[in-house]
């Protein structure tokens, strides 16, 4: 990723998730929690530039690697 | 507070291999010797002091990440914690599952996700403020010093978990009590299996009487949910309890006496840094050498070979001072971008109440450092009494004055 303003595409995976949170709390634009389940929800895969470094935050803190960045 | 460097070798077990250190010489560092293996030799073989246990003890960041998330390694095991308990094996009682893996594992945690969101612990803020605000009320009318662990850092988790929970707050000396005894090193097997029947014995009324009157508190909704045996809702309640009495308690107690060593970021923690709670969470690594896992099949970590059936231990601790996880990391920073330490955790069974733990860390901290602006201990360091031999670190009491 040289181009800070590089496209990126943001996926979940719910199957693995254990609710941890650490994605909504590092990116609340871009992650939320289900009321229904506590897993992830995401609101936005293709979030802008300056909400990059939160998402690879969310990917990098997120327990079961549930988060990916592209 | 910088730990002293120490010359003299690691004790040698009876089978040749160094042990474990397990003890802090100060109570906010890892125990010696942990930064210089995770600097040589990240994963190695050790020996436990209590229990003889041969394992690899994993120290740096990225390894203890990797072990922690692997489910080839498995959380079923008992025992390491105590001399006449060695690390085993174990089929956990349903419902307790701290103890298990996938699928089961599973199953059970996410009956609970929903109810620990970031959201919904949220919404519990202004009940905690509130619960928060009582305690301090409470300690000012007492006569100086007061102890800070009896009056504010044990109470306010336990009222704010009874109520999570619907459990009466009248019980909670007998929780906690029983609680004390389970994340004891020493306390031998007898005493930690009274401790856990008590609780059960006592769990199990109370659960008998919310399934004749289920409120709207965690244990009635999962009643009214309807997929719980009572023997689950024990074993599912003591976890809750156990995690929310010992763990946010000593955070608060233990926290509170590193940040009176700390004026400058003392004063920023009651500015509102909101980061604190985190940082406080990596530099004190309150939970560290109790996360032990066991090798469902032959597996290779760190280049080492590891055969199927051998233990593993990871030091939370030391993964949390490691110089690949942030800069500068044996020095407190309250205003550092939050990091991905490793305090809670990491993997499937990374801390289910954490961000409850977040919320009350930062409202109970903060609170206490603008009520009373001149707090400081009424000891010196030396002579608070730390907590040795137990699963969770912390201060047994904290007389404070202000």
């Amino acid at each position: 990723m040289s181009a800070v303003d590089a496209a990126v595409e943001v996926t979940v995976n719910r199957e693995s998730c254990c609710g941890a949170g650490q994605c909504a709390l590092a990116a609340p634009e871009v992650f939320t929690q289900s009321e229904e389940d506590g897993l992830v929800v995401l609101l936005d895969p293709n979030p802008p530039a300056e909400l990059h470094d939160a998402v690879r935050r969310a990917e990098s803190h997120c327990p079961t690697r549930s988060v990916t960045v592209r | 507070m910088p730990s002293e460097p120490v010359a003299c070798p690691e004790p040698a077990g009876p089978s040749g291999l160094s042990e474990v250190p397990l003890r802090r010489t100060c109570p906010f560092d890892p125990p010696p010797g942990l930064a210089e293996l995770r600097a040589a030799e990240p994963i190695t073989r050790r020996v436990m002091p209590l229990d003889g246990t041969e394992l690899w003890l994993v120290t740096s960041h990225d390894l203890v990440r990797r072990m922690l998330a692997d489910p080839r390694w498995s959380s079923s095991l008992d025992g390491g914690l105590s001399p006449e308990q060695p690390l085993h094996v174990t089929q956990p009682e349903p419902g307790m599952f701290i103890s298990m893996d996938a699928p089961e594992h599973g199953r059970y945690r996410r009956m609970l996700t929903a109810h620990f969101t970031v959201q919904r612990m949220n919404r519990l803020r202004p009940r905690i403020e509130q619960i928060v605000a009582e305690r301090l009320d409470a300690m000012e009318r007492l006569p100086r010093p007061v102890d800070l662990v009896a009056e504010f850092a044990l109470p306010v988790p336990s009222l704010v978990i009874c109520e999570l929970l619907g459990m009466p707050y009248e019980d909670r000396a007998e929780f906690q009590a029983a609680a004390r005894v389970i994340v004891d090193m020493t306390a031998s097997p007898e005493q930690i299996d009274a401790a856990v029947a008590g609780l059960a014995a006592h769990l199990a009324k109370l659960i008998a009487a919310k399934r004749e009157e289920p409120d709207d508190a965690l244990i009635g909704e999962l009643i009214r949910e309807g997929a719980l045996t009572d023997g689950e809702l024990v074993q599912i309640s003591m976890l809750l309890l156990v995690a929310g009495h010992e763990t946010t308690a000593n955070m608060l107690g233990l926290g509170t006496l590193l940040l009176l060593h700390h004026p400058d970021q003392l004063a920023l923690v009651r500015e509102g840094a909101p980061g604190a709670a985190d940082e406080l969470l990596r530099y004190l690594s309150i939970v560290d050498l109790v996360m032990f896992r066991g090798a469902k099949e032959d597996l290779t970590l760190g280049g080492q070979e590891i055969k199927a059936g051998e233990f593993g231990l990871a030091s939370l601790a030391a993964a949390n001072r490691d110089p690949a996880l942030c800069e500068d990391p044996d020095r407190l920073d309250v205003t550092r971008p939050k990091t991905a330490h490793v305090a809670l955790g990491f993997g499937p069974h990374q801390c289910l109440g954490q961000n409850l733990a977040r919320l009350e860390l930062e409202i109970a901290l903060q609170a206490l450092l603008r009520r009373f602006p001149g707090l400081r201990a009424a000891v010196p360091l030396e002579e608070v009494p730390v907590r040795e031999n137990a699963a969770i670190h912390g201060v047994h009491s904290l007389p404070v004055i202000w």
